[in-house]
């Protein structure tokens, strides 16, 4: 269960334009953090805007905790506009449904535009202990972040698409996740992205009988499972229900949840 | 100093507790606070069955808070007597269940239940405004309060009754009436009001349920006013809430009348909200002086 401690901003790097990577020092929630895991930041002392910005952990590193995110809206721009040296008031390590790190023999992992961050972690993790095969998909050049440390950390295969063709594989990820399962099968995919992704992955997972976790978003109020307002259709049980984005998950079996 | 306040025969160490809904059962924020030293936990709107929710999205942010279509989920009465009624006993604070029905039959049956059962009160939510069916159906008009409390009271005859009112009426002080002259111990308030937020680029209302209740700092002046207003209209004490952030915030609402005071949304911007303001009130008293913080409610001296 997550912790709210007031974290020092290390190190904050614009990667590309309107995409801020922090490295926070925290170690209380580095200790028990796990990949897929997020984080509910507090982006402003004034009350306004009200409610905290969930944001998923990039890197464990020690007692550094990174995290990467693009501004979208007020919260985030509001986060970007932060000091290195100053605190920052964040909750955390949160989500009891993690990316399930063990032996596999030959893993997909795939991620979309910011949603490639959680995958890092669980990437680095799993070194060692699967054949790893990365997709990453940006919609164009100008989006594209993280590629080398992805590379760095080893891989069988790490392939870059952007929608436009404007950097590296034209086309979507997902095509050519496809086109090498086909050829040699994985028996976990990972996945997190924009929702048509997710959508497709899921949709190609079960059509295949691939085991498949999938990370999901969800609007978010006290995001430790209160509230209940980050709802999500579960179909595992009898019955469907709704189950809760930030305490279930984020990360879900793909044949678990309805999206 | 002392902080202890009698809400209708609740006997509170503090006069804070924690609104309904935003708390769930306790278990979650009991990782980051102390539950012993609340006043009082209200309990998520608990319903006779299992009620499933609204679709997603649920909430979104506005100007001054959020909005919510939660749309009472929750496991039932049963299921709540059984797991989270005897861990949240472990604590030494009082226990009020937030009671929501459909219909007054159900409201009537599950206010049996909570009749035997091992809690302090009971706040029954006339004034949900997410769900079709119940709730605002009877909480708007003096007669719809008076009818389902009366019944409600022929059942709830050993726990203190608290009748929770919407802020979506023209004139609070009716219901607040209704529910005093049906016999019940206390009214709450003010409920979220009824709001909707629509996203320009999809031309559609953000929650799924299209409306959803207001709440957080930027209600809380209409939560003064709406309790000041009761406060004049009935003998019965009041919970006072919407938009409590800090000490001061619960201060204004104890001398616009409320006896005690609930936190809702607040919770969620910082877990430990309702410590700081207990700690809150404790610092305004020491500033002025005063000795039982009793004896500030409802002295607030009008222009
Ligand atoms: C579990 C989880 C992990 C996430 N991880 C990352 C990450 O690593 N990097 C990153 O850049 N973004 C991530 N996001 C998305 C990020 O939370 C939103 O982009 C951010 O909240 C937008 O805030 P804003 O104030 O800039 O935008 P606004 O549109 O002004 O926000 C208004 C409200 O809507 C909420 N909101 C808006 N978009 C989203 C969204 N996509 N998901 C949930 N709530 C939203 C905000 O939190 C806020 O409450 C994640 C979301 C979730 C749920
Ligand atoms: C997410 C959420 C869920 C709520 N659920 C309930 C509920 O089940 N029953 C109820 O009587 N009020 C419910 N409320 C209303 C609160 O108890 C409170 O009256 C209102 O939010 C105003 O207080 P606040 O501004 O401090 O949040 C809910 C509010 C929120 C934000
Ligand atoms: S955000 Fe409150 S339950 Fe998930």
């Amino acid at each position: 269960m997550g912790v709210k401690v007031k974290c020092e901003l290390l190190k904050k790097e614009m990667l590309v334009d309107g995409i801020y990577k922090f490295s926070v020092k925290a170690p209380e929630i580095a200790k028990n953090a796990k990949p897929g895991q997020f984080l509910e930041i507090k982006v402003s002392e004034t009350g306004e805007p009200f409610l905290r910005r969930p944001i998923s952990i990039f890197n464990i590193d020690g007692e550094t905790i990174e995290f990467i995110f693009q501004v979208k809206g007020r919260g985030t721009e509001l986060l970007s506009k932060i000091e290195e040296g100053k605190q920052i008031d964040i909750i955390g390590p949160l989500g009891f449904g993690t990316y399930k790190v063990q032996e596999y023999k030959n893993v997909a992992i795939i991620g979309g535009g910011i949603g490639i961050y959680p995958l890092y972690e669980l990437t680095k993790e799993l070194k060692g202990k699967a054949n790893l095969n990365v997709y990453l998909g940006f919609r164009d050049k100008s989006l594209v972040t993280c590629e080398k440390d992805f590379e760095a950390i080893g891989l069988n295969k790490l392939v870059v698409t952007t929608d436009d063709g404007s950097y590296k594989e034209k086309g979507f990820a997902i095509d050519f996740m496809k086109k090498d399962i086909e050829e040699h099968m994985v028996d976990m995919i990972f996945a997190c992205g924009p929702l048509p992704m997710l959508k497709a992955v899921r949709a190609y997972a079960i059509e295949n009988n691939i085991p498949c976790q999938i990370s999901l978003e969800e609007r978010m109020g006290c995001g430790i499972g209160a509230c209940l307002g980050c709802a999500v259709k579960v179909i595992s049980g009898k019955e469907p229900r709704y189950g809760h984005v930030c305490k279930e998950g984020p990360v879900f079996n793909a044949k678990d949840v309805e999206i | 100093m002392n902080t202890e306040v009698n809400l209708c025969g609740i006997k509170m160490k503090n006069p804070v507790t924690v609104a309904s809904g935003t708390f769930g059962y306790g278990r979650e924020y009991s990782e980051f606070i102390d539950l012993n030293k609340l006043g009082a936990i209200i309990t998520k709107g608990t319903s006779l069955k299992l009620r499933p929710g609204n679709p997603a999205p649920r909430i979104c942010e506005v100007p001054g808070g959020m909005l919510n279509s939660i749309g009472l989920q929750n496991p039932g009465v049963e299921y709540f007597a059984e797991f989270d009624l005897p861990w949240l006993r472990k604590f030494d604070t009082k226990i009020i269940v937030n009671a929501c029905g459909s219909t007054i039959e159900e409201y009537v049956d599950l206010c049996r239940i909570l009749n035997k059962l091992d809690i302090d009160g009971v706040e029954l939510n006339l004034s949900c405004p997410n769900v079709k069916a119940g709730c605002l159906a009877f909480g708007t008009t003096y007669q719809g309060v008076k009818e389902v409390t009366s019944q409600v009271r022929k059942v709830l005859t050993d726990k203190p009754l608290i009748v929770k009112l919407t802020p979506n009426v023209t004139d609070i002080t009716e219901p607040a009436k209704g529910a005093e002259d049906a016999g019940a111990d206390g009214v709450s308030g003010i409920n979220t009001l009824l709001g909707m937020k629509i996203d320009i680029d999809k031309r559609r209302p953000v929650l799924a349920n299209n409306t959803g209740g207001f709440s957080g700092p930027g209600v809380k002046s209409v939560g003064v006013r709406m309790v000041y207003q009761m406060s004049k209209a009935v003998k019965i004490p009041i919970l006072g809430m919407g938009g409590i952030t800090c000490g001061e915030d619960a201060i204004e609402y104890m001398l616009a009348g409320a006896t005690a005071v609930s936190i809702g949304s607040g919770n969620f911007a910082d877990p430990e909200v309702s410590i700081k303001t207990i700690d809150g009130i404790e610092k305004y008293m020491k500033k002025h002086n005063i000795e039982d913080i009793s004896s500030i409610i409802g002295t607030v001296q009008m222009n």
